[in-house]
């Protein structure tokens, strides 16, 4: 179990900032995302979109923003534990236990969630009976390509993850490709490549339809297809695969006892703290009258979360405002002389 | 300023007058009509405030911009009438405009 002052929920721009105002205020904190990388919805979402709305930066990339951030924190060396996602709190006196998918534990009397909109997970097929082969032969990523070996897969969707593999699979399995519309937004290459293995009939390819039903008896035999018309088609098919990108869900979220105002976590505005004691919610997560849904927002909700943490971490002490143009404490934390 | 009319997916009819230079997704959102997520908050990285717009109103709608159908590629159940209503700017023209919402913005 590792002790800390601070978890924070989310290694977006809010989170990564109100880690700096921690670190800047002397407090310690671990920070767990459930993707891969860290920037949260700039780097999944928007990571070559410019953002104009940054104080101070004109312009900037989701990518840009979220490195600055990464190198604004470095002094502080706090610790990312990324591809996991905060599963249980529970109470124990004054201290969170935070209990994470991949069995991490911490001990805390804070926890900061700026989840954004929740984690980020595979859309699913609308199609009630693909949950019962969910797992198992009705995959939404790939971990092992060679279960696929001489099986008949069926792929939707027409962005890159489909495009790719329809074109790696279709070397040692049967490939359908099936699309909802004839334009696809992979990379032309791509594109052109999967029109040359329709046409040398490597690849069925299916433009203009979309799922139906999957069936099978046990285990998953066939996929049937419909166009919009209605008209449909049966496909044989021992895997189904979707790509259809990434949807953010709330997750364990919504079981922590805190109050919900439709997605978001409603708080006070002095910070940013929810119905239970020791947990703030800032950024896109958290509501209260008057709310932006700024980045810029996100950046002032962490810096007074930061303050209110600051109680609960350090009981006995009091809160010494300081500004880091003045402040020795806070260059010797920064590390600059 | 424009009526739009969101008809949620059980059949339940909602009307908002709406303000020029708004969106339909912000008129639903502005206005607490369920049925409209709009996660993303309308910048088209989402696909959680998607319409079908049935064939009368689908002509007269500002054309999509690019973009626009990658992300309804990801919507919930998107056919050849589908917009994301985050990209559906208001004017007079649209008054009467009717929105159908789909069972679920996943």
């Amino acid at each position: 179990m590792t002790k800390t002052d601070v978890v924070i929920i989310g290694a977006g721009p809010t989170g990564l900032f109100c880690a700096h105002q921690l670190g800047i205020i002397g407090l310690k904190c671990e920070i767990v995302d459930n993707l891969d990388k860290i920037g949260g919805q700039c780097i999944e979402l928007y990571p070559d979109k410019p953002i104009y709305d940054i104080p101070a930066v004109p312009e900037c990339t989701g990518e840009e923003l979220t490195n600055n951030l990464i190198k604004q924190i470095k002094p502080f060396k706090f610790n990312f534990h990324l591809n996991d996602r905060v599963q249980k709190l529970k109470k124990v006196n004054d201290n969170w236990i935070i209990t994470t998918t991949n069995r991490k534990e911490f001990s805390a009397p804070n926890v900061v969630i700026a989840g954004g909109v929740g984690s980020f997970e595979p859309r699913k097929f609308p199609t009630k009976s693909a949950e019962k082969f969910d797992g198992t032969s009705v995959l939404y990523s790939i971990k092992d390509k060679t279960i696929f070996k001489d099986k008949s897969v069926a792929i939707f969707g027409g962005g890159d993850s489909a495009l790719d593999w329809a074109i790696e699979l279709s070397n040692t399995s049967k490939v359908s490709l099936i699309h909802r519309r004839d334009e696809f937004r992979g990379a032309p290459a791509s594109v052109q490549k999967i029109k040359e293995l329709s046409e040398k009939n490597i690849i069925n390819l299916f433009t203009k339809y979309s799922i139906k039903d999957v069936k099978g008896n046990g285990s998953l035999e066939e996929v049937e297809i419909k166009s919009e018309e209605g008209e449909s088609k049966i496909l044989k098919a021992d895997y189904v695969l979707g790509f259809f990108g990434l949807i953010m869900q709330l997750g364990p979220i919504v079981e922590w006892g805190l109050n919900l105002d439709k997605k978001a976590i409603p708080v006070n505005t002095e910070n940013f703290e929810t119905n239970k004691k020791g947990i703030f919610a800032i950024g896109d997560i958290c509501t209260y009258p008057g709310k932006l849904k700024l980045i810029l927002s996100g950046f002032h909700e962490g810096a007074l979360a930061a303050r209110g943490c600051f109680k609960y971490a350090r009981p006995n002490e009091k809160y010494r405002f300081e500004f880091t143009t003045a402040s020795n404490t806070i260059k010797d934390r920064l590390g600059v002389k | 300023m424009a009526k739009i009319i969101y008809i949620e997916h059980n059949g339940k009819e909602h009307a908002a007058e709406v303000q020029n230079g708004l969106t339909v997704m912000e008129g639903a959102v502005q206005n607490d009509i369920p049925g409209i997520d709009a996660d993303c908050g309308g910048s088209m990285s989402c696909a959680t405030c998607h319409v079908y717009v049935k064939e009368d109103w689908y002509d007269k709608l500002p054309k999509k911009e690019m973009g626009e159908d990658d992300m309804l590629d990801q919507a919930y159940e998107p056919n050849s009438k589908s917009r994301l209503s985050c990209q559906i700017m208001i004017s007079d023209d649209l008054d009467g405009l009717r929105v159908y919402m789909p069972e679920k913005q996943v």
